[in-house]
C-alpha cells in the first residue's frame, strides 16, 4: 500500500464504472462496492503507516511520489502523508462509505447523483493526499461544482439559491487562495530563478516577513470560507439545509474539513511569521464564531439548521485551535477535524433518516420518535451528546484537548477567549437536549407517526459504522494522538522558527 | 501555405456537384490541411522577409486550421440545405488565408493586407443568412466598425513610418524610441488590435455582430479570428514597442481591468445564449491579455495555451447551440430550461465547456486560466491578479446560471430530443476529448513552450 495515487484512481473508476451501469441497483452497488473497498485500501494505507513508523521510518512525508506535471512551471504531481493526512483520509473513507449508504433510496437520476458523490470523494481524496500547491489547489476546486449540482438537483428548500451561494462563496475563497498561491510561488527561488510549488521546498524556504503579512490573509481567509470563518459562514446554513443527506455529510464532514487542513497545512505552515502575526485575529474571530453559531442555533426549529448554526460554532473550535498556535491546541484542532467530520455525517444521517419518514424537520411537529422508530431515534441522540461534548464520545476528546492547549497561552486575551469559548459548551448542551428532548423522547405528537418503519439495513449500517467511529476516537483518542504528534511537532518548530517566535 | 490557394481552386473546380457531396469533400480537405500542416513545415523567408514562417507561426497556423475544421464539421447541418456552400467556404478560407498572412508578415504592409483580407470576407459571412435582417444589421455593423479599426491603425502605421522611415518588423525595434508621434501611433496601433479583440472599451460591435451572424459565423469569428489575432497581437506588441514597455503594460493593465469586469458585468444579464457568449468571450479576452501582459516566455505559451483550450470548450458549446438553433431555432436561455431532461448527452456537453469557459477543474479551461494568472502573476502586480481572481468568481455565477437552467429548472415546453448529424457530433467528441484530456496532457504546455 505504498502508491497513493490509487487512492483517487479507485474512486474515479468507480464514478466512471457509474456511469455504465444499467439500472439502479447495479450503480449502487457498485458505489457500495467501491467505497468499501476504498475504506479497506484506506485502513491499509493507515496500517502500513504505522507499521513504517514502527520501523522507525522518521522522514516527515511517507510513500511519497514525485511525478513532472507542468515541467515548465515547475508544478509536479507531488504526493505523500503524513500522520495528519492518513487520519483525514481515513475519516473521508467512513463518511464516504455511510453517505452512500444513507442515499439507497435516491430515485430521481441515480447515476448522477452517485457520480457527483464519487466525484466529491475524489477532490477530497486528492487535497488531502497532495504536497503539490498546484495539485492541492486543483483538486480543492475539483469539490466546488458536484457540491453545487449535488444541492441544485437533489436538494430541497430554496435550494438554488444556496446552491449558487455556496458554489459563489466557495470559489471566491478558492479565488483568494488562488492570490495566495501564486504571490507564494513567486517569492520561492530554488537556484536560477526557479520558483516552485512544493510544499515541503516551501516550508524551507524563507520567505520574507512583509510577504507572509501581505498573504496569509488570503491563504487563511480562502481556506477559512471553506470551513465556516465568521464572517464567510454564512454559506453553511443554506447550503446544509438544502442539501440532499448524503451532501449535507459531505459538505460538513469532508468539505469543510479542507479548509481547515488548508489553514493549517498550507497558511500556518508555510507562513508561521504571518500566523504569528495574524494569531490574535484568528482566535478573535473563531471564539466569535464559536459564540454566535452557538446562539444562532438556539434559535433556529428545523433540525437541519441546528446542525448547521452548530457545525458553524464547532468549526469554529478547529479555527481557535489552530490560531493558538500551541502544540496541545494544534492536536486539538486535528482531533476536532475528525471528530466533527464523522459526528455531524451521522448527525445529518440521523436527520436525514427521521426527514424520509415524517417528511418534517421542524422541532415543534416532532415528538416521541424514540418509541416509535427507536433505531433512528437513537442515532440522532448519539450525535447529539457527541455534539455536546459527552466523555466517552470524540467531540469530548477533541475540544477538552483544545481547551488545554488554549489555556497555555497566559495572557489575557487567550484566557478570556478559551474561557468564552468554554462557556460555549453549556449554550450547545442547551439546544441539543431540547431539540432531543422535543423531537425524539416525550408523546407522540402525531398519530401518523405510530406506521414508522425503522432503519433499514443500509442506513443501520451507515450509522453503526459512524457510531463506530465516533467511539473510537472518544475511547481510544492515544492512538490518534500518536499518529499526528510528531507533524505538529514540525509545524511548531517551523513557527518557532519564525523571528516573531514565543 | 500553397496548400490554401490549393484547396480555393478546388473548391472552385467542384463546385457543379451537390450541398452534401461538397460538405463532405470540404472537410476531407479541411483535414488534409491540418495533417499537412504538421508534414510540410518548412522554415523561412519569401519576398525579402516580408512573408516568414517559424515553429511557433506554424503551429499557430495549425491551430487555425484545425478550429476551422471544427466549425466546417459544426456548420455541416446547416448548410447543407444552404443555397451558397461553395461561397461560404470561398469566404471562410480567404479569411482564413488572411490571417496566415498577418502571422506569417515581415512587415506592416504585408500585415494590414492579411488584415483587410481576414476581415472584409468575413463581413459577408456575418450576413450570410441572406434572409434574415439582424444578420445583414449584423454585417453593417460588422464592416463599419472594422473598417474605422482598419483606419485607426492605418493612422498609426503611417506614424511610426514617418518616424523611422521604416515599415519591416525586424528595423523597427531600434527605431522606436517613444518620441511623441510614436506614442501616438503606438496608442491607434493598440487601438485598432482592441477593436478587433473587441477589447472594452471598443468591445460594442461584438455582442450585436454575434447576435445576428449565423452560428457557425459566430463561432468563426469569436474563436477563430479572435485567436489570429491575439496571435498577431502577441509577435508585435512587445517585439516592435519594446522600448516602450511601461507605456503599452500600463494601456493594456487599464484595458485588462475594464474588459475582464466589464465583459463579466453584461454577460449577467444577457438572454440571449448568442449575446451570452458574445460578452463571456470578451472577458475571456481579457484573461488572455492577461497573460500577454506578462510579456515573458510564460505568458505568451499561456495565452497559446489557453487559445486551443478555449477552441475546444466554447465549439463545444457553440455545437450544441448550433445542433439546437438548426434543429428548433431556439436560441434563448430560457429555452434550454429542462434541456437535460431530453438531451442527457448534450446537456453534459454544454455544461463541460461552459465550466472549461469558467475554469473549473477537472476540465482544461482551469489549466488555461490558472497559466494565464499565473503569468499576470510575475509581474508583481497582484491588484491585478486579485481582480481577476474576483472576476472569475462572477464568471461562474453566469454558467452555473445556464447549468442551472439546463439542469434544474422545470420547463412545459422543453427543446425536444435533437442529435444533430454525424459530422456535428464528430466534432462535439474531439471538443470534449480536448476538454477533458488537455488539461492532464501537459505535453502540450511544454510543447508550445518549445517553440519560443
Amino acid at each position: 500500500m505504498t502508491n497513493l495515487t490509487i487512492l483517487i484512481l479507485f474512486p474515479l473508476i468507480t464514478a466512471i464504472a457509474v456511469l455504465f451501469c444499467r439500472n439502479s441497483a447495479q450503480i449502487r452497488w457498485t458505489a457500495l462496492a467501491g467505497s468499501a473497498i476504498q475504506l479497506i485500501l484506506a485502513s491499509l494505507l493507515m496500517h502500513s503507516y504505522y507499521a513504517e513508523r514502527a520501523a522507525g521510518n522518521v522522514s516527515q512525508m511517507l510513500f511519497e511520489s514525485r511525478t513532472s506535471w507542468y515541467s515548465a512551471l515547475n508544478i509536479e504531481y507531488y504526493i505523500g502523508v503524513d500522520g495528519i493526512s492518513v487520519i483525514m483520509i481515513m475519516m473521508t473513507a467512513f463518511v464516504v462509505l455511510s453517505g452512500i449508504l444513507i442515499s439507497w433510496k435516491i430515485e430521481s437520476l441515480t447515476k448522477e447523483f452517485f457520480f457527483l458523490l464519487l466525484l466529491l470523494s475524489v477532490g477530497a481524496y486528492g487535497f488531502f493526499i497532495s504536497l503539490d500547491l498546484f495539485t492541492m489547489f486543483f483538486f480543492l476546486e475539483v469539490a466546488v461544482i458536484p457540491k453545487f449540482l449535488l444541492i441544485a438537483i437533489w436538494g430541497s428548500g430554496k435550494k438554488e439559491y444556496s446552491a449558487m451561494k455556496l458554489a459563489l462563496m466557495l470559489m471566491g475563497g478558492s479565488a483568494l487562495v488562488l492570490v495566495g498561491l501564486l504571490v507564494t510561488y513567486f517569492k520561492t527561488d530554488i537556484g536560477n530563478g526557479v520558483h516552485t510549488f512544493d510544499l515541503i521546498k516551501i516550508s524551507h524556504q524563507h520567505i520574507p516577513l512583509e510577504t507572509q503579512k501581505l498573504i496569509f490573509p488570503f491563504l487563511f481567509v480562502g481556506f477559512g470560507v471553506f470551513t465556516a470563518l465568521f464572517p464567510f459562514h454564512t454559506w453553511v446554513p443554506d447550503g446544509h439545509s438544502s442539501a440532499p443527506t448524503a451532501a449535507s455529510m459531505f459538505l460538513a464532514g469532508i468539505s469543510m474539513k479542507l479548509g481547515g487542513y488548508g489553514c493549517l497545512r498550507v497558511a500556518t505552515y508555510l507562513m508561521p511569521e504571518g500566523a504569528q502575526y495574524y494569531s490574535s485575529v484568528i482566535v478573535l474571530l473563531a471564539t466569535i464564531a464559536i459564540i454566535y453559531g452557538a446562539f444562532a442555533t438556539l434559535m433556529q426549529k428545523d433540525l437541519k439548521y441546528i446542525n448547521a448554526y452548530s457545525s458553524v460554532s464547532h468549526c469554529g473550535f478547529i479555527l481557535l485551535g489552530i490560531g493558538m498556535l500551541t502544540k496541545t491546541a494544534i492536536i486539538g484542532a486535528v482531533l476536532q477535524m475528525v471528530s466533527h467530520g464523522v459526528m455531524t455525517a451521522l448527525f445529518f444521517g440521523a436527520i436525514g433518516m427521521i426527514y424520509d419518514r415524517t417528511h418534517t424537520r421542524e422541532v415543534e411537529k416532532l415528538g416521541g420518535l424514540l418509541k416509535t422508530i427507536p433505531f433512528v431515534a437513537s442515532v440522532y441522540i448519539i450525535a447529539g451528546l457527541c455534539s455536546l461534548g459527552l466523555p466517552g464520545f470524540s467531540g469530548f476528546v477533541s475540544e477538552m484537548t483544545i481547551f488545554m492547549g488554549a489555556w497555555q497561552r497566559p495572557d489575557a486575551f487567550h484566557r478570556i477567549a478559551t474561557i468564552l469559548a468554554c462557556a460555549s459548551i453549556v449554550v450547545t448542551a442547551v439546544y441539543i437536549l431540547r431539540a432531543a428532548g422535543k423531537a425524539v423522547m416525550g408523546p407522540i405528537t402525531n398519530s401518523q407517526y405510530n406506521e414508522l418503519t425503522d432503519a433499514t439495513w443500509t442506513e443501520k449500517s451507515a450509522s453503526v459504522l459512524l457510531t463506530f467511529a465516533v467511539l473510537s476516537i472518544g475511547l481510544a483518542p492515544f492512538w490518534l494522538i500518536d499518529l499526528i504528534t510528531p507533524d505538529t511537532q514540525l509545524i511548531m518548530e517551523n513557527l518557532a522558527r519564525g523571528v516573531l517566535g514565543n | 501555405m500553397l496548400i490554401i490557394f490549393f484547396l480555393l481552386f478546388l473548391k472552385v473546380w467542384d463546385g457543379i456537384t451537390e450541398n452534401k457531396k461538397i460538405l463532405q469533400i470540404a472537410n476531407v480537405l479541411l483535414l488534409v490541411n491540418f495533417v499537412l500542416g504538421f508534414i510540410l513545415n518548412a522554415n523561412g523567408e519569401l519576398f525579402n522577409g516580408m512573408f516568414h514562417t517559424t515553429n511557433l507561426i506554424n503551429f499557430e497556423k495549425i491551430i487555425l486550421n484545425f478550429g476551422t475544421l471544427i466549425i466546417s464539421l459544426q456548420a455541416y447541418d446547416w448548410l447543407k440545405n444552404h443555397k451558397h456552400v461553395i461561397e461560404f467556404y470561398i469566404l471562410l478560407l480567404t479569411t482564413l488565408l488572411g490571417m496566415f498572412f498577418m502571422l506569417s508578415s515581415g512587415n506592416f504592409l504585408m500585415f494590414y493586407l492579411g488584415l483587410e483580407l481576414a476581415s472584409i470576407p468575413l463581413a459577408a459571412l456575418v450576413n450570410f443568412d441572406l434572409e434574415k435582417i439582424k444578420s445583414s444589421e449584423a454585417a453593417v455593423k460588422m464592416i463599419l466598425s472594422s473598417a474605422f479599426a482598419s483606419c485607426i491603425m492605418l493612422f498609426g502605421i503611417s506614424m511610426l513610418y514617418g518616424t523611422t522611415g521604416t515599415l519591416t518588423f525586424v528595423e523597427l525595434p531600434h527605431l522606436i524610441t517613444g518620441g511623441s508621434l510614436q506614442v501616438l501611433s503606438l496608442i491607434f496601433v493598440f487601438t485598432g488590435f482592441a477593436f478587433k479583440l473587441s477589447a472594452v472599451p471598443f468591445h460594442l460591435w461584438t455582442a450585436d455582430v454575434y447576435e445576428g451572424s449565423p452560428v457557425a459565423v459566430t463561432s468563426y469569428l469569436s474563436v477563430i479570428s479572435k485567436a489570429a489575432m491575439v496571435f498577431v497581437f502577441i509577435s508585435i506588441l512587445n517585439p516592435l514597442f519594446e522600448n516602450m514597455q511601461l507605456m503599452w503594460y500600463n494601456m493594456l493593465f487599464l484595458t485588462i481591468v475594464l474588459t475582464i469586469t466589464i465583459g463579466n458585468l453584461f454577460a449577467i444579464r444577457q438572454q440571449n445564449i448568442k449575446r451570452f457568449l458574445a460578452f463571456s468571450s470578451i472577458s475571456q479576452v481579457g484573461f488572455i491579455l492577461l497573460g500577454i501582459s506578462s510579456n515573458s516566455t510564460m505568458g505568451v505559451t499561456a495565452s497559446i495555451y489557453f487559445l486551443i483550450v478555449y477552441i475546444f470548450s466554447n465549439l463545444g458549446a457553440f455545437s450544441v447551440i448550433a445542433i439546437v438553433s438548426n434543429e428548433t431555432g431556439k436560441e434563448n436561455i430560457n429555452d434550454y430550461k429542462g434541456f437535460y431532461k431530453t438531451n442527457k448527452f448534450l446537456g453534459w456537453v454544454m455544461a463541460l465547456s461552459l465550466f472549461s469557459l469558467a475554469g473549473v477543474p477537472p476540465t482544461a479551461g482551469f489549466f488555461g486560466k490558472m497559466f494565464l494568472v499565473t503569468a499576470g502573476a510575475s509581474k508583481g502586480n497582484y491588484i491585478l491578479i486579485i481582480i481577476a481572481a474576483l472576476n472569475m468568481v462572477v464568471s461562474l455565477y453566469y454558467y452555473l446560471r445556464i447549468v442551472k437552467a439546463m439542469f434544474v429548472d422545470e420547463n412545459k415546453d422543453p427543446i425536444a430530443k435533437v442529435t444533430g448529424s454525424t459530422s456535428v457530433q464528430i466534432a462535439i467528441i474531439i471538443c470534449m476529448a480536448g476538454v477533458i484530456l488537455t488539461g492532464f496532457a501537459s505535453v502540450l504546455y511544454d510543447y508550445i513552450n518549445s517553440l519560443m
